[in-house]
């Protein structure tokens, strides 16, 4: 493409530059389409010609990316990285957590109604929760890294200075390099796993629409997983692809794409992952101190049944109707055993 | 101070790579990596150009406004200079370059980026000036020995100018006005924000 509006750029300009100029030898030189104007084959002339397209020409040296001349996109992309990707990121990220805060403060700590029943039943399996913490270990260390790329040389440098910086930075190439191995393994097993319980149905507009119980009052019913939690999977799993992916076009430079290439997949990368890190933040928060009971889901497996009939009040149900009914506590005695 | 540039008059490169070879020798620069590389551009055709093209030294520069670990600076002479000490070797400053003039040695993981080399305007590093130190990290240091960049030096046709902006832009006007046409100062509204008026 960019040969040919460089060929048409010369057909216009053969004939002008041979009557405009004295001087044989710069017949053909490329000019600018206006008659009016000398002939040259300078920078401003050939970015015209290519609509501020990328200058390339032939190169004898190996590196066919050195045959890339002048390529003005790096303007753009230098804008994205300093200007839109860290207003996004900051906002998307410190955002998040002013949300959580103001919540927290309105509604506080979300309780399971009626108290712990003291019985339990399995959530998760050791499979999944193993394969749960890989995913967010990982996705911990490289969102750190990550932010530390874009942040750190105006948050962290100027208190722990450059040479300290520079290698907690390092050692955050590295964790990005080798950790996106064990992530990407982890969201394809997430897949698996969990993909059957995620089809989105009319439940979960139901469940957006009372609020998820959160917002509103009242509990809409819910299966394994409900809408929330779907749109968390459909996040993690496809986001975490898109960042995946992306993400391997950068730790392998030039080897599936070219400059333009490189700074597209730059963009998606940064983007997805500052949003994902904003939606984990909400996603860590309610599993964690933002609802009581939700994190023997993912640490013992076993939850608490009033939590579950609570939160999963059809998923209990399927469960109880399979005979995989909930344990009784293991201090707990058959009745006048005593 | 001087303010210093590279000014590539297109008209009278011929495509030697003495340039190359000479930056390649100067300051040992390792198999892959190329400080300076020439292009051609319409090759074959009617209006094939040369350019040889490496760091141009920018007037507010992409690379230090990108990299995420600041290790650039400009020094008195305007010459964009790094710390490999501090480079972790992203990339980011190959994505905003506008002239790919940062490389990078294949040693990381997966055969990704080491730390990155680029021109340094033969003026070295935050080393002191001319040592052993310097050397293996950045090449020779010439601007210390009070000499000017060696591809420009030894351009056989001076297509390749290197020194103060006004100098070198006085020298090219006087060429323009002589000839009776320009060849474009390769880089140079890129760069820095401006052409050469004739």
């Amino acid at each position: 493409m960019r040969a040919l509006i460089l060929a048409l750029a010369l057909i216009l300009a053969a004939p002008m530059a041979g009557q405009a100029q004295t001087a044989p030898q710069v017949s053909g030189t490329p000019t600018s389409p206006t008659p009016m104007m000398p002939p040259v084959a300078d920078e401003l002339e050939v970015l015209k010609a290519l609509q501020g397209g990328r200058v390339a020409g032939r190169i004898t040296i190996p590196d066919q990316q050195a045959a890339s001349l002048i390529q003005p996109q790096g303007r753009s992309w230098r804008d994205f990285h300093n200007v839109t990707l860290a207003w996004v990121g900051g906002i998307a990220v410190l955002g998040m957590l002013a949300i959580l805060v103001v919540f927290r403060m309105s509604k506080g700590r979300i309780p399971v109604e009626g108290g712990l029943a003291g019985r339990t039943i399995q959530r998760f399996n050791g499979l999944e929760r193993a394969n749960h913490w890989m995913v967010a270990s990982t996705f911990i260390i490289l969102a750190i890294s990550g932010l530390n790329l874009t942040f750190g040389r105006h948050v962290l440098l100027p208190i722990v200075g450059p040479e300290a910086f520079t290698a907690i930075s390092q050692w955050g190439k590295y964790a990005h390099n080798f950790l996106a191995f064990p992530f990407t393994l982890g969201i394809v097993l997430m897949l698996l796993l969990w993909v059957k319980d995620n089809i989105p149905n009319g439940r979960d507009i139901k469940w957006f629409a009372a609020g998820g119980g959160l917002v509103g009052h009242g509990h809409p019913d819910s299966e394994r997983f409900n809408g929330g939690q779907k749109g968390i999977f459909w996040i993690t799993t496809l986001g975490g692809a898109t960042v995946a992916v992306t993400g391997y076009m950068l730790v392998f430079p030039f080897m599936f794409t070219d400059i333009a290439g490189m700074q597209l997949s730059h963009i998606i990368h940064s983007i997805v992952s500052v949003l994902m890190i904003a939606v984990m933040l909400a996603h860590i928060y309610i599993g964690s101190i933002g609802m009581e009971g939700a994190s023997d889901a993912m640490t013992t497996g076993q939850v608490d049944l009033n939590w579950a009939k609570q939160h999963h009040n059809l998923w209990v149900e399927k469960e109880m109707a399979k005979g995989r009914g909930a344990e009784p506590p293991a201090s707990a005695r058959a009745a006048g055993a005593d | 101070m001087a303010r210093m540039k590279f000014l590539l008059d297109a008209e009278r490169c011929i495509e030697c790579n003495a340039c190359v070879t000479a930056c390649k020798n100067e300051h040992e620069v390792p198999w892959g990596i190329n400080r300076r590389r020439v292009v051609t551009i319409n090759d074959g055709k009617p209006g094939e150009r040369s350019i040889s093209m490496a760091c141009m030294h920018c007037t507010d520069a992409p690379c230090a406004a990108v990299c995420p670990v600041s290790c650039f600076y400009t020094t008195a002479d305007a010459i964009v200079l790094h710390d490999k000490d501090l480079c972790i070797g992203c990339g980011y400053c190959f994505y905003a370059c506008p002239f790919g003039a940062p490389q990078y040695p294949r040693v990381g993981n997966f055969g990704s980026r080491g730390k990155m080399d680029k021109c340094t305007y033969c003026a070295g590093g935050p080393q002191a000036d001319n040592t052993q130190a310097e050397y293996i990290q950045y090449g020779s240091n010439r601007i210390a020995e009070g000499k000017l960049p060696l591809c420009a030096e030894m351009c056989s046709t001076k297509a390749l100018l290197a020194g103060d902006g006004q100098v070198i832009a006085q020298i090219y006007r006087e060429r323009v006005q002589k000839r009776g046409y320009g060849s474009g100062a390769w880089g140079w509204r890129t760069a820095y924000r401006e052409t050469v008026a004739i």
